[in-house]
């Protein structure tokens, strides 16, 4: 009725019930079913789950850039209340970049190595917004500033290999912002670097995109990362996900058995520990995901219906889990109060 | 850069050595000059003092510093077969080689890669696969004949092109072309499509197989990530990151096409270096083997030094290596 109410109600980025499918010779495989998050403008969402749980994939289905053969085979994809996920390929390739950025694990290799920085930026600015060549290189300059590299009126014509894999990461976060999206994927952003230089990416992007009120979708699997910088958390397990909610929710008060195995395997500072805790087995392969709930032959509460019926998420408090413990109608319910300690994994 | 030329240069003479003591041994155990220069009746005195006028008495290294003296100077003697300077012989065919080889090579370019990039964008096209079965035929194929089956046809049954010869030439001095005339272009189209046939074929696939392992790497799909369009990630981003092997492979390919003209001049009778050299073969004229062994050597010097200073100007990361910065 009113479209423009139901607009500005509307979250920036919503994922409906996103189903990923790999044609094979052996049959289908299905990288992603049911999921469905959303992000609200300015909003930092944290996604872990090990890998192969279908991180990256959300990630690379959101930008529109699945790897064939891999298709959207369910769902809708909403930017703005706006559909993206049919978009003709023309279409979507004006929304990268403008709409939403990009930033990717590795910098050693996410930068042609035959093109100067400077000349990387300017082209991604000319492309997304109405300047000429000399306004362009001023704004990459001022982004060159922005992320911290020292003598940016300098370096800006030097080439990536010129540059340390800290600041190479920088120049990415550069060129995933030049345009000013409105949300970033990034995908492990800091994983590739090393320990002392991630703190400093991370609080970067951080200070960034507050400042220019840019949503996140932070994917990596350091849980310290999300803790400090999230907003809320999507805990994903075997394409599904698992647990969505408020970050120190899930981070002190996991209702998810699969969050709370995760937690409690980030090893404490305050004491020693005998054994790190671990979940037992390993994640399924997409060729063989169980009939019931992905994760029963893992987990410690298992009982009869997790094995036959797979659970959507359930409101659990303040979190969404997936996970048979929370639906009043289960004949078993755990009082599980969920906190990393009390779990035995 | 200019240092870097010069060692280049420096690293040319041992090979140009060695390929001249290869030449100049091909006198000493290929035939006789002597024997062939007396003829049949002659007096042991005749040939000492023919010997001795060559300088064939004297010690082998100051014979081979004459020689190589000599060759650096253009200067090859007389060859046997046609009493002519081998130097004048050879700058009377080079033209016409040269111009078949470059046509050959441009046509393999100017082909090859834009049906490269074509096939390795899309893989599953009815036309990358036609493509793709075609380049096995150019692969596969003797060059001598494609040579005779492009005369058959286009000759023989269609009339449309002359079958040898290099048309009419204009002449400009110090060099004769038959790009100038409409006879000389019919002339060329057959032998330089059957000279380039190979190389086109190679560099299609060269360029198909280097785009497809640079259209999977992180950059490109950064490249996309940002939103630039097609055009400027496939020919720009792409293109540009697989030109440092086709570089290589062009290069060395082009000095083949120079040097090893040979089959093909001799299918389509043209007249360049390489039907001399295939006469020369044949008579045992050995002044213009070794004038054309070297003259090789030095065009593939001079190209693999071309390619270096190629790569140079393509890939910033090398340059970074005379720690300019």
């Amino acid at each position: 009725m009113n479209n423009l109410s139901a607009k500005a109600a509307a979250p920036l980025l919503e994922v409906r019930n996103l189903r990923v499918e790999f044609p094979t010779r052996r049959g289908t495989l299905t990288a992603l079913d049911d999921v469905s998050f959303s992000i609200r403008a300015g909003e930092v969402l944290g996604v872990v789950g090990e890998s192969g749980a279908g991180k990256s994939m959300t990630g690379a289905a959101i930008i529109g850039l699945l790897e064939p053969p891999g298709r959207i085979a369910r769902g809708e994809i909403l930017l703005d209340g706006q559909r993206i996920d049919n978009l003709p390929r023309e279409k979507m390739r004006r929304i990268r970049g403008k709409q939403i950025g990009a930033i990717f694990q590795d910098p050693l290799t996410t930068l042609n190595p035959l093109y100067t920085v400077g000349r990387q930026l300017q082209e991604t600015i000319l492309t997304h917004l109405p300047m000429t060549p000399a306004q362009a290189r001023a704004r990459a300059i001022h982004w060159l500033e922005e992320v911290g590299i020292p003598g940016a009126a300098q370096r800006i014509d030097s080439y990536p290999h010129e540059f340390s894999g800290g600041m190479r990461q920088r120049v990415v976060i550069a060129l995933a912002l030049c345009a000013e999206p409105r949300l970033v994927v990034a995908d492990e952003p800091t994983t590739a670097l090393d320990v002392s230089i991630q703190a400093q990416i991370i609080a970067l992007l951080k200070r960034l995109t507050r400042e220019h009120g840019t949503a996140v979708m932070l994917v990596t699997h350091d849980m310290g990362v999300i803790a400090e910088t999230a907003d809320r958390v999507a805990v994903m397990y075997a394409g599904r996900l698992a647990e969505i909610g408020p970050v120190r929710e899930v981070v002190k008060a996991p209702r998810h058995p699969y969050s709370a195995g995760l937690m409690a395997s980030i090893p404490p500072l305050d004491r020693k520990v005998e054994h790190l805790a671990q979940i037992d087995g390993a994640m399924p392969r997409l060729s063989a995901i169980p009939r019931g709930c992905a994760y029963y032959p893992r987990c410690p509460h298992v009982f009869e219906r997790c094995r036959v019926e797979r659970p959507d998420l359930i409101d659990a408090g303040t979190t969404r889990a997936a996970c048979w413990l929370h639906d009043p109608a289960s004949e078993k319910q755990v009082p599980f109060s969920g906190t990393g300690s009390t779990v035995h994994v | 850069m200019p240092a870097f030329i010069l060692s280049r240069l420096l690293q040319a003479i041992p090979v140009l050595l060695v390929v001249a003591l290869i030449s100049f041994a091909m006198f000493a155990y290929v035939g006789d000059p002597v024997a062939i220069m007396l003829g049949q009746d002659f007096t042991e005195a005749q040939r000492q003092a023919l010997v001795q006028s060559l300088g064939l008495d004297q010690p082998f290294f100051v014979q081979f510093f004459r020689f190589a003296v000599n060759a650096v100077q253009g200067e090859f003697g007389l060859s046997y077969r046609l009493s002519r300077p081998v130097a004048e012989l050879i700058a009377e065919r080079a033209p016409a080689t040269l111009e078949l080889a470059f046509v050959a090579a441009a046509i393999a370019m100017l082909v090859g890669v834009p049906m490269g990039v074509y096939t390795g964008l899309y893989r599953q096209s009815w036309l990358s696969r036609f493509f793709l079965t075609f380049s096995l035929i150019g692969v596969s194929l003797p060059t001598f004949l494609i040579g005779i089956l492009l005369i058959l046809v286009f000759s023989v049954l269609l009339g449309w092109l002359p079958s040898y010869g290099r048309g009419d030439v204009v002449d400009l001095g110090w060099w004769s072309t038959g790009l100038l005339t409409a006879s000389g272009w019919k002339a060329l189209i057959l032998p330089a499509i059957t000279l380039g046939l190979f190389q086109l074929t190679l560099i299609m696939r060269l360029v198909r197989s280097e785009m497809l392992e640079v259209l999977r790497t992180d950059y490109i799909k950064f490249a996309r990530a940002r939103g630039l369009p097609d055009r400027s990630v496939h020919f720009g981003h792409a293109l540009k990151n697989t030109l440092v092997p086709v570089i290589t492979i062009a290069g060395l390919q082009l000095g083949s096409i120079i040097a090893f003209a040979i089959v093909t001049e001799t299918v389509f009778q043209w007249p360049g270096m390489g039907l001399l050299f295939i006469q020369s073969v044949g008579s045992a004229d050995i002044p213009v083997m070794a004038a054309y062994l070297m003259l090789t050597a030095v065009i593939f010097v001079v190209i693999n030094l071309v390619v270096d200073i190629l790569y140079y100007i393509v890939d910033p990361r090398l340059r970074a290596g005379r720690g300019g910065h």
